[in-house]
């Protein structure tokens, strides 16, 4: 099964293939990837080089002359770095982008914080017309960038490098119920989900699956949650990014909430990615404690 | 031109705002461009293979109204609603709103790596359409501008002209010296105008695309609230809108210049 970075330089390649407005800018990584669409369409893919700032600004005068541009970089430069030129571009001029990042959160954990990156969600959020997409798995990722990248908005989208192990009926601006139950509803975002599952494998839980968190899709959270309002939510970023969204989507309704995800700190510690997961409480024996708890 | 920089004093007195020395500085520049070079005009102002012009220096946005107003995309009354409640025509131009207005721009060194991605698509679209782009010298002390610059070169954008509105108001913050020596050494072909002499702007802007691979920087020396003499050069006009009495001054300055 190929990874996300894998699917996406392939879904990415079929795209262009068929759609002869996609631009793809490359950040000087993924470059060997695309190496057959180099030759195939030199003048449709570029490796831009190091300055993401200027790469969004040129995206954003590619996408008014009608071309759809794919911008790919690590998630810190991409979303930090050039965050003006994504929020005034993209989103002020309202035009459509593709922002395709790795290394969230603590992908590359070895790296230090120069290259971590939990806050992008929250950031992204504050830009009122970027819609955001976590996939789960790379046959996620190619459902939800195929069904997304034409919209006329920017459009983010969140490759992570530990996948969940199955893929699910996602759709974009859609969430997915994937199981119920009655003791709570346990809401996971893109890679939380296996390791939800496996934390409730047992349980008499509600698992509510999103892959997209704007257009957030209120309705099914409705449904999912019924008359029993207790939630606990699973964010693979900086904990409490979509609390806002869950409680407008629920209001009136009186409700208990819960947040687990990557706590508001910096890390200073390196190592792997499952050993973050295990100092910050992200694994599924952690996850499971916690809902048992608030189940309790 | 005397008519348009009364209206651009009027339009800032009407709304108590504005940058009113930097709509005089870019006057003469962006009046020759939409007068004697830009293929593009209100009829077809849509038109897939137009020129297009990006005013990077958005807070000098007066002086690129009233000349949109002079060239019939919008009623020049329009102008004198500026920074209203009610008016389309904000501080900074909103390629949303304002016809003829290409890219929103306000926050420095934005409009300059667009108008390098208009260059790109008319290129890969091999398209004729030249691609204008106005910067100022203060707005060069940010950093896309010379990541841009360096991109423009790397990809043979010789479809694109960069004319720096060189005012020297960063000359109090941060020198940046000989432009034209320095968007050579980042490969372009470069050459410094008077920019306020409109034959002399015509003559220049008429040899673009000027090199057959290399994109072109026109450095006008400019002088920030040219026509207006007790603007010129003074700082603390950067910024600032006229009294009543002012006013009065102030248009009578502009009546008996030159």
């Amino acid at each position: 099964m190929a990874n996300m970075r894998q699917q996406f330089v392939k879904t990415v390649s079929d795209v262009m293939r068929d759609d002869r407005r996609l631009v793809a800018l490359l950040g000087d990584i993924g470059v060997w990837g695309f190496r057959d669409i180099f030759k195939e369409y030199p003048e449709r893919i570029y490796n831009i080089g190091i300055l993401e700032q200027s790469t969004i600004g040129v995206a954003s005068g590619l996408a008014m002359a009608g071309f759809i541009p794919v911008i790919h970089t690590i998630a810190p430069f991409l979303v930090e770095r050039a965050y003006e030129q994504l929020k005034l571009d993209f989103g002020y001029q309202n035009l459509n982008g593709n922002f395709v990042s790795v290394g969230g959160s603590y992908d590359y954990a070895a790296l230090g914080c120069t290259h971590h990156c939990p806050g992008d969600i929250g950031a992204l959020k504050n830009i009122p017309n970027m819609s955001i997409v976590i996939p789960g798995t790379a046959e996620e990722f190619d459902t939800l960038f195929k069904q997304a990248y034409k919209d006329d908005s920017p459009t983010y989208f969140r490759l992570s490098e530990v996948n969940n192990a199955v893929s699910q009926p996602v759709s974009y601006g859609r969430a997915h119920i994937v199981k119920t139950g009655s003791k709570c509803t346990v809401v996971a975002v893109g890679t939380m989900l296996g390791t939800v599952l496996q934390a409730t494998a047992d349980m008499d839980v509600t698992v509510i699956y999103y892959t997209t968190l704007r257009p957030f899709d209120a309705e099914t959270l409705r449904k999912a949650v019924g008359i029993n309002p207790k939630i606990i939510v699973c964010e693979p970023y900086y904990v409490g990014g979509i609390a806002f969204d869950i409680m407008d989507a629920l209001k009136p309704m009186p409700i208990t909430i819960e947040h687990i995800g990557v706590p508001h700190a910096f890390l200073t510690t390196y190592g792997t990615m499952a050993q973050q997961d295990e100092a910050l409480g992200l694994t599924p024996r952690a996850i499971r404690e916690k809902v048992m708890k608030f189940i309790a | 031109m005397k008519h348009l920089r009364k209206r651009i004093l009027q339009s800032s007195f009407n709304a108590q705002e504005g940058h009113v020395p930097s709509a005089l500085s870019i006057l003469d520049i962006v009046w020759v461009l939409y007068d004697k070079i830009l293929n593009i005009d209100a009829i077809k102002a849509k038109d897939t293979n137009r020129d297009r012009f990006v005013l990077s220096k958005g807070q000098a946005s007066l002086g690129l109204y009233v000349v949109l107003a002079e060239k019939g995309f919008f009623p020049g009354e329009h102008v004198e609603q500026y920074c209203s409640q009610e008016s389309y025509l904000g501080g900074h131009p909103d390629k949303n709103q304002v016809p003829g207005v290409e890219a929103s721009t306000g926050s420095l060194g934005h409009g300059f790596p667009i108008a390098v991605g208009f260059a790109l698509a008319s290129k890969i679209n091999k398209s004729p359409a030249r691609i204008f782009c106005l910067i100022g010298d203060g707005e060069c002390n940010e950093g896309t501008i010379w990541e841009s610059a360096m991109l423009a070169h790397h990809h043979h954008l010789n479809n694109l002209c960069c004319i720096v509105d060189y005012n020297h108001s960063t000359d109090r913050a941060l020198v940046v010296g000989d432009l034209a020596q320095k968007f050579r050494s980042f490969g372009w072909e470069a050459v410094t105008v008077n920019g306020h002499n409109q034959q002399q702007l015509e003559e220049v802007l008429r040899k673009h695309p000027i090199h057959s691979n290399r994109p072109f920087a026109i450095i006008a020396e400019t002088i920030k609230g040219y026509g207006v003499p007790s603007m010129e050069n003074n700082p603390a006009w950067h910024h600032r809108a006229p009294t009543a009495d002012e006013l009065k001054q102030l248009m009578n300055e502009i009546e008996s210049y030159g």
